[in-house]
């Protein structure tokens, strides 16, 4: 069912820093990520708001606004370098090689327009079609994308659609010119739980019928589950761990991959108190020294370690392809 | 992407994302509309046919946008058949057909004697038949206030889509200019400008538009603003669509619900400007009817012949009042928040 990852990767960002050049402070809203996609995989982000991974997302499609900026790092999509690229040349980029769905599915489409004509746009600026063959395409994509009675909802405006019907139109203009790379930003998040399933299954048929590598972005660890081949989890604008699901759901090492895991209620076993992740996330303009998760680490405390308030820990492989970055897996350390 | 960064949580893990507040714009209040509309039935409907049938739909519903549309209709009519219903040339001097001038009006129905000419709205003072010139005045009327009209929403969407779209110093140096035209009074403005421009109808239609501009180029360039931040236009962003294509396809589409109602009670304004300015005889010259004129001719006469004097400014009044109920029931119909 999974597609392996081939050897050159579709994706390659490494050491990313995008910054907000605010009237308080720099904030650090990616700071230094690393991340793979090979081709026909699927990626998930996971993270809790503020935390950077929607800011890593836009910056892929370099469509970071003032007062943010790219400073630093280098983005590669298939081999060629995202960053060095003129406006007019990553334009051609978005929407036609890599394409991106919002989270909010009504609020991302165009009021004024009918789904289909929102559809065939794509077509006219990227395949350069006329109007009548990209409407007739828009049709067969609302099809692809499990819209029942296309060719009428095709004509229906955004408000008159459901949330799941919105979304799915969404992924119709996402993968309309068959994107190598489809970018998720909480696909699921503003829908019922039943259309949640619905969605999911879609991008995975959409993985394996087409071979699109897809990076979906969230904070439900059950959608990753469900979905994802490797997992990244991001906190405070650096990425904390990274393993393929099997194992980051069975044996996760950050201690904040651990909380994040042991937040989630699970039915059917009783607990008198969830367990959950004590403060908050760290202010990005004023980061605490070494290690960002420090202050509300309590396996550090545990393990009586005082370097993570001092040296920031580095991304280590701690088993195959199992990264993390703690000092607890670092021997020097202890 | 930016709530993200500047709004941490104090729950690791938020459930449910925040809602979108409610936004200033139009075409928001239309959907929310569509969805609260008790009566429309068209929540859940598929092809209710987008959002001008449904903004039709509701605008005859308005009590004073039908009553605006009934007056304007009457306007309309008269200006289209002036030739057929006038019966006489506007201009045409009747004292060969025994008639002096200010004579008062005279109908054959209501008593006048039948060996008099029937003028039903009397002679002016230069002997010519007043119907025919009030009738003629709605095409100048109309004429000239949609034409100002649209030459100020042309500059005037111009102007505030480039500024609003691409802010920064274009904007700055545009709304400057804007605030400026916006700083004096806009007769004393529009007859500033026909003085320099010279009377005529041409030149005070230009005036009247100049002076408007700004109006339009503010309200455009709020609703760029607000659009610009919306959902849609990253999305579009991120399908590859170029800047201008953006601000031209997909932004201005949605300024127009506000520019339409502003636009036409602009048209009210407009009508009373060129009024005023032909009756301080600085707009449309004479033979030429034109209300406005009509009345300032008349104006001393108005104890001895009141009829020449009160036609012309119940018709501008008529007008007037046409396109302002026309407007606010637009108003209402486009955004139900206000008129319910």
């Amino acid at each position: 069912m999974t597609v392996q990852a081939s050897d050159d990767p579709i994706l390659e960002i490494s050491g990313l820093e995008t910054y907000f050049f605010t009237r308080d402070g720099v904030v650090r809203a990616v700071d230094g990520v690393d991340l793979t996609v090979g081709k026909g995989e699927i990626l998930g982000l996971v993270g809790e708001s503020g935390c950077g991974k929607s800011v890593t997302s836009m910056s892929v499609l370099r469509l970071i606004q003032n007062p943010g900026e790219i400073v630093g790092g280098s983005i590669r999509f298939r081999g060629e370098s995202l960053l060095d690229l003129s406006e007019k040349e990553m334009r051609a980029i978005r929407g036609d090689r890599i394409s991106m769905i919002f989270q909010q599915p009504v609020g991302s489409l165009n009021p004024v327009f009918t789904a289909g004509s929102q559809i065939a746009e794509v077509y006219e600026i990227h395949e350069h079609m006329t109007s009548k063959e990209s409407k007739a395409r828009a049709d067969e994509m609302l099809e692809k994308v499990g819209i029942p009675d296309a060719e009428r909802r095709a004509k229906a405006y955004p408000h008159e659609l459901s949330g799941g019907m919105a979304q799915r139109v969404m992924i119709a203009m996402a993968l309309a010119a068959d994107p190598e790379l489809l970018i998720a930003d909480e696909p699921t998040t503003a829908l019922d739980v039943t259309i949640q399933a619905q969605i999911i299954d879609l991008m995975r048929e959409i993985r394996d019928d087409l071979g699109t590598s897809i990076i979906i972005i969230t904070h439900d660890l059950g959608v990753v589950a469900e979905i994802a081949d490797r997992v990244a989890v991001m906190y405070a604008g650096e990425i904390v761990e990274e393993a393929d699901t099997k194992t980051l759901f069975a044996d996760p090492k950050h201690p904040y991959t651990k909380g994040l895991i042991g937040s989630i209620p699970v039915a059917g076993l009783r607990r008198e108190w969830l367990d959950v992740i004590p403060g908050r996330v760290p202010n990005l303009i004023d980061l605490p020294t070494g290690c960002r998760f420090a202050p509300r680490c309590r396996a550090r405390e545990e393990a009586g370690l005082t370097i993570c308030t001092e040296q920031r820990p580095e991304l280590r492989t701690v088993e195959g392809e199992h990264t993390v970055r703690c000092f607890l897996y670092q021997e020097e350390a202890r | 992407m930016s709530d993200d960064l500047y709004d941490p949580p104090d729950r690791p893990l938020e459930p449910t994302n925040v809602q979108p507040l409610d936004g200033m714009e139009a075409s928001d209040a239309i959907r929310d509309e569509v969805r609260m509309d008790p009566s429309g039935g068209s929540v859940g409907a598929v092809t209710s046919g987008g959002l001008w049938r449904t903004v039709g739909r509701e605008v005859v519903r308005k009590k004073s946008a039908i009553i605006g549309m009934a007056l304007l209709s009457v306007l309309l009519l008269l200006a289209v058949f002036a030739p057929i219903i006038a019966p006489y040339p506007p201009d045409q001097v009747l004292f060969d057909e025994g008639v002096s001038p200010r004579d008062p009006p005279c109908i054959h129905l209501f008593g006048c004697p039948e060996d008099q000419p029937q003028h039903i709205l009397g002679i002016d003072g230069n002997g010519r038949d007043y119907f025919a010139r009030i009738v003629y005045g709605s095409r100048v009327s109309l004429l000239a206030a949609f034409a100002a009209v649209l030459f100020a929403v042309v500059w005037g969407t111009l102007i505030g889509l480039v500024s609003g779209f691409f802010g920064g110093w274009t904007d700055n140096v545009l709304m400057r200019i804007m605030d400026v035209l916006l700083s004096f009074p806009s007769l004393l403005l529009a007859i500033a400008v026909v003085t320099v421009l010279g009377p005529g109808l041409i030149n005070s239609i230009l005036a009247i538009a100049i002076v408007t501009i700004p109006q339009y180029a503010r309200i455009v360039r709020s609703s760029v603003l607000s659009i610009r931040e919306q959902e849609y236009v990253s999305a579009d962003q991120a399908l590859g669509v170029s800047r201008w294509r953006l601000l031209i396809h997909r932004i201005f589409p949605n300024t127009l619900t506000p520019l339409i109602v502003i636009a036409t009670l602009g048209i009210a304004t407009a009508v009373l400007e060129i009024a005023s300015l032909s009756f301080l005889g600085l707009g449309v010259q004479p033979p030429t009817p034109e209300w406005g004129s009509m009345l300032a001719a008349e104006r001393n006469q108005v104890f001895t012949a009141p009829h020449l004097v009160f036609f012309a400014g119940l018709m501008i009044m008529w007008n007037v009042l046409g396109f302002n109920l026309l407007g606010d029931g637009l108003r209402d119909a486009i955004d139900p928040r206000l008129g319910r």
